[in-house]
Parts: C-alpha cells; structure tokens; sequence
C-alpha cells in the first residue's frame, strides 16, 4: 500500500472514516481544526453525518445520543473544550455507551495557549468527570500510530461499550508525515448492537440507555460490574513499547511527541557510550505497570520526560513502589523539551543515581 | 363489550411516583395515546430529561435514553440523526429546558432538528424542592425566592414559545394547558400534531404544557389548578405560536 504525505488532523479524520466511523458532532477550537474540517467535507462522500454542534456540551451529549443509537461515533477538541465535555463523558461511561474522543492538547490552565502540552492526562487518566469510571486512553507517539489507534479505537469502544480517548498534542495535529492508511471497514461486518435505541421494533423488551440508579445496592452492582469490565479492559488491552530494553541501565518513560524528542536524546547519549532506553506506554489507562516490574531488576533509575509539571510521573511512581529511583523532567504551558536538555538531565539522573548507590 | 377506558400500550403497568393531582402523569398518559393512535411504538425513542419526570424510561414502554439536565435536545439529535426514521421525544421541565438546556433548545430549534419536545412548565423546580425556576411568576414564593420573585433582582419569566417563534426551523409551537378535561384534550390534540410534524419531516415541534406542581405550591391539587388559570395562563398565553400550515 502506498504511503500518503498528511497532517495529523486530517490523518485522524481519514482513519475515523475508514474505520466506519459516520457521525462526527464537534465545535471549532485550535489546535484541532483540521478535524471536523476534514470530516465535513468528506463525510458526505460516504453517506455520513458531520453536524457542528452549538458547543462541547452539546456535542458530547449528540455523540451520547447517537451512539446510544447505535452509530459509530467520534468527537474532536482540544483542553478547553474536553472539559466542557466531561459531564458528558461521565453519562457516556455510566450508561456504557461506545464513542471516541480526540483530545490534541494545548496547554492550560484556563484560556491557556494553542501551543501543545501533555497537562491534561489526570483529566485524561483519572476521571475528569464526576463518578467512578474509566477511559481508556491511548497515546499515539507518530502520525501511522495516531492513524492506527484511532481506526482501532471504534473496535475497542464498541468490545467494551465504553469510550476510548485518543490523546495527542498540538504538534502532532499539525505536523506532516508519510503514513498508510488502513483499508475501509465493510459497515455490514461491524457488529451488531442490539443494545441501542433504534425503537422497539420486533424484539420483546425496550431498550434503554442509562446512568441512574436510584436504589444503592443497584448502583453499588452497576458500579462493581463496571470495574470487573476494566479489570478485563486492564487485562488484555495494556499496551507499551520498548527500545533498548535489553541493556539498558537507565530508562526514560516518555509518550506521545515527548517519546520523539526522547529517542533523539537516547541516540545521543548512547553515540556516548551510556546505556539508555525507553519505555514509552501507549495505554494511558491502562497504565502498564507490569512493564515497570519487569525492568526494576536490571535497571537502575528512570526519568520521566512530560510536557507537564509531573502528572503521569505520578503513576510512574506508583508502578516502581520505591523499588529504583524515579526522578522527572518536564516542562510545560506549550513548550517543548529540547533533546539536548532530556540528555543533560538523564546525565543528572545518572549522577545522582549513581552516587546515591 | 367495547372497553371504556384502558391503559394505552405505550405505557407500562408500572404506578408512577409523581405526587397526587400532578399533572406530569396526565402528559404521560395523553402523550401514550398519541404514540399508541399514530402507531409509533415500535419507532419511538424518547429522553427522560432531569426533573421529577427523570424516570419517564420506566412509564413510557417504548426504547429510551436518559440525559442529562438540559441536554435532552443534544440527545435526541444525536439519536435522530443516527435513526432518521425514529420518532424521537424529549419530555423536559422547565428547569432543564428553560434554565440549564437553553442552549440545547434554542439551536435544536434552530437547526429544524426534526425532534418532538414536551415542556412541562410548572414555574418550579419540583425534583429538587420548590426552588426558583426561570419560570417562576413575578412575585411567586419557592425556598429560594422566601420574599417572592423580585424582578429587579433576577429578571421576568422566560416565556419560551414566544422566543423560539423567532427561529424558521422552529414550525410546531403551541402552549396548551392541563387544568381542566378541555383543556387536557387540546394538549393532546397539540401533542399529536407535534408528533405528526416530525413524521411528515417539516422540522423541530414542541408543545409546552402549563402544569402544576402541589406539592412544592403548597396547595391541593385543585387549588393549584386554579392558580394555573387565574396565574399561570395570564402571563402565559395559550395557543399556537408557529404552525406548521405556514410551513406548507
Ligand atoms: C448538572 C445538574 N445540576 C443540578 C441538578 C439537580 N436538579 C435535579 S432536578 C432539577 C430541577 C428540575 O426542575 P424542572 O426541570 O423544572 O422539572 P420538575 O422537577 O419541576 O418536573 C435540578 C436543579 C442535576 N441533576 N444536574
Ligand atoms: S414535586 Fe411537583 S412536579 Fe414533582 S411530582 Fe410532585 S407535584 Fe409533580
């Protein structure tokens, strides 16, 4: 298959299509323009509905609608407008109703800056909305990764009726790369849902779609059945990669555009002579803890690289329990990391690592 | 022998929580006559929105989604446009229509999404206690207007028809009241054309029901109905505000 030049927005747009993707409900916001832009003209190529919504609230809560209907639906924004959303991606996970979300990051807090950041994965990971749910997460580092995710996001959100963000940064929405994409999903091979609100019909009972469980001991099982769906979800979905895992000493845990920037510093250090690698999740939630478990024998510290002031350091943390140090580099409100920076602090981290043993 | 009266299909056998003389339970029933008379069970989608009639999924036997407060409208353009032949209804108070849901109103309406709304307005948000709703009367008592609505303080009633009447896609809009059987029936009659608009595509129809709420009014329920004539329909007018005939 051929190698196609585009930008990431618009990379994200072809992959949702061709993923059977065929209602978009989104509101304009920088950096992720190209998205909905994308969508509105090539949605009525292939029968499909882009509607402009009157605003985030309103959009996530057409995309509640429609997919409770049973469509294959995806959502686009950047921070502000994900978190005018999270009410309704609290209602979207309660009632279980399968969608994607596209969040390309600026930085924050408040109006912030159009310039990418990584600052919202607690918002992300953690919730963002109110109740206990979980997304699942997925943090492409390239423009093929973004496309691939992004086409397999609609697989996992309809397997598990939840929804699946894809989170990538402002850079990666603008910049321009060679990708392939995948082959366009026959509709009638994706599976049924007898689950949606399409009206009665033939079938014997109504269908409903729903977060309200007045009565406790309902609730409590809702809930407890939703986290044996994300003990599964952690189960089988966790994904990670490596580089240098081999021999590596010291590790950076770096994702998205930060692991680029990473890989540059690791071919510098090691053109060195020091032996550094990378462990770069790809699911965000679920975090790969088990990926950390196995390194603790042989590596000796990790730095985190973030363009934020710690946030997935945290569970970084929390998967080495104190076993090897665990130091952070980040920097944050829209600016990127210089690989020559990364080095040097690897070198500290090395260092202090060092002298500490 | 020819039954007099019966549950229509479109409810279920289910005995609803609302309070005694309310009139959210006559909407539910008129508005399942009308599903069961133009024979959309099997097509019908409704949202519950949040308000006393947020469990409507459980009275109404036809597919449902519950939404959140004031985003009904969101919804059930999502659903609409995914299932083009449904017939979709929200059912909203006025709290989440005309307070919360403002802007999902106003730009479904404008967009002529081709959806059927039933407005309850009762002046009061009846779920969470009898406090002030945008609809509240000038000087009515609720627990968060003790003195009665000033209107230098928090403005004059909302009146919803009358400010969708200014959007072209908006063709069905009609204020009937439930206070008496005659007036119950013209809501019904409104709710059936509202229904019918969406069958025949024309675009967004809604009928706000003038309603009561006893409980939170502290009246007996015939007390209220009275309130309901000699307050209520003053200041808010019955009658069609767009009809779809000048769409045609
Ligand atoms: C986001 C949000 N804010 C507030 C509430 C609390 N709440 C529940 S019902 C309600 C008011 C409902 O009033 P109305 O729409 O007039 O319906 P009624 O109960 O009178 O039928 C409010 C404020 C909520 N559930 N969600
Ligand atoms: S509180 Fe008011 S609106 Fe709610 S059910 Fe009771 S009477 Fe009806």
């Amino acid at each position: 298959m051929s190698k196609e030049l585009v930008k990431g927005n618009e990379a994200v747009g072809e992959a949702a299509i061709r993923a059977g993707c065929r209602y978009f409900f989104g509101y304009p916001i920088t950096p992720q323009n190209e998205i909905p832009e994308y969508i509105s003209a090539r949605m009525p190529e292939v029968d499909g509905v882009f509607l402009q919504a009157e605003s985030e609230v309103a959009a996530i809560n057409m995309v509640y609608g429609a997919g409770g209907a049973g469509g294959r639906i995806m959502t686009s924004s950047s921070s502000p407008g994900i978190s005018l959303k999270q009410e309704g991606i609290s209602y979207i996970a309660g009632a279980e109703v399968p969608c994607v979300i596209v969040n390309m990051i600026r930085g924050g807090p408040g109006l912030g800056t159009i310039q990418p950041a990584q600052s919202d994965y607690f918002q992300a990971t953690k919730g963002g909305g109110h109740g206990d749910y979980r997304m699942i997460v997925l943090g492409p580092s390239n423009l093929q990764e973004l496309v691939d995710l992004t086409y397999e996001a609609f697989d996992l959100a309809d397997r598990y009726r939840n929804p699946v963000m894809v989170l990538g940064d402002g850079v990666m929405g603008q910049m321009m790369e060679p990708v392939v994409f995948p082959e366009m999903r026959d509709l009638d091979e994706l599976p049924e849902k007898e689950w949606a609100t399409t009206g009665r019909g033939q079938r014997d009972e109504t269908n409903l779609i729903n977060s309200l469980y007045l009565d406790p001991q309902d609730s409590y099982e809702h809930n407890m059945r939703l986290a044996d769906k994300y003990a599964r979800i952690k189960e089988n979905e966790t994904r990670f990669k490596t580089l240098h895992a081999d021999d590596a000493e010291y590790m950076f845990v770096a994702y998205g555009t930060v692991a680029r920037i990473v890989r540059k510093a690791i071919e510098s250090l090691r053109e060195e002579g020091h032996r550094v690698g990378l462990l770069r999740p790809i699911t965000l939630w679920p975090f790969p803890d088990e990926a950390f478990e196995q390194l603790v024998e042989q590596v000796k510290g990790f730095l985190t690289v973030e363009m934020s002031t710690g946030q997935m350091f945290e569970d970084v943390r929390l998967a080495l329990n104190g076993a090897v140090p665990a130091e952070f580099y980040g920097t944050t409100g829209g600016i990127m990391p210089d690989y020559r920076d990364v080095a040097e602090q690897m070198k500290k981290t090395m260092d202090k690592v060092g002298d500490a043993s | 022998m020819k039954a007099a009266f019966r549950r229509p299909e479109s409810l279920t056998d289910v005995q609803t929580h609302y309070c005694p003389g309310c009139v959210h339970g006559i909407v539910h029933r008129i508005t399942a006559e009308v599903i069961d008379e133009l024979d959309l069970q099997d097509r019908a989608v409704g949202v519950a929105s949040v308000g006393c009639s947020v469990l409507a999924y459980d009275y109404f036997d036809v597919d449902f989604q519950q939404a959140a407060h004031g985003r009904a409208p969101a919804v059930a353009t999502g659903i609409k446009r995914v299932r083009p032949d449904a017939s979709v209804f929200t059912y909203q108070g006025d709290g989440d229509l005309a307070s919360i849901g403002t802007a999902e109103i106003i730009h479904a309406a404008m967009r002529g999404e081709k959806i059927t709304v039933i407005f309850i307005n009762n002046a009061i948000y009846g779920m969470t206690g009898g406090q002030m709703a945008p609809t509240t009367l000038r000087g009515q008592k609720t627990t968060t207007s003790p003195y009665g609505r000033d209107t230098e303080h928090s403005g004059d009633p909302i009146r919803v028809c009358e400010m969708l009447a200014t959007l072209p896609g908006a063709v069905y809009l009609e204020r009937t009241s439930c206070h008496d059987a005659r007036h119950i029936m013209q809501t019904k009659r409104a709710i059936k054309k509202a229904f019918e608009v969406q069958e025949k595509g024309q675009g967004f129809a809604m009928v706000e029901v003038v309603s009561n709420c006893p409980t939170n009014w502290g009246m007996t329920p015939r007390e209220s109905l009275e309130w309901v004539e000699e307050n209520m329909i003053p200041y808010y007018p019955l009658g069609e505000f767009r009809s779809p005939e000048e769409v045609e």
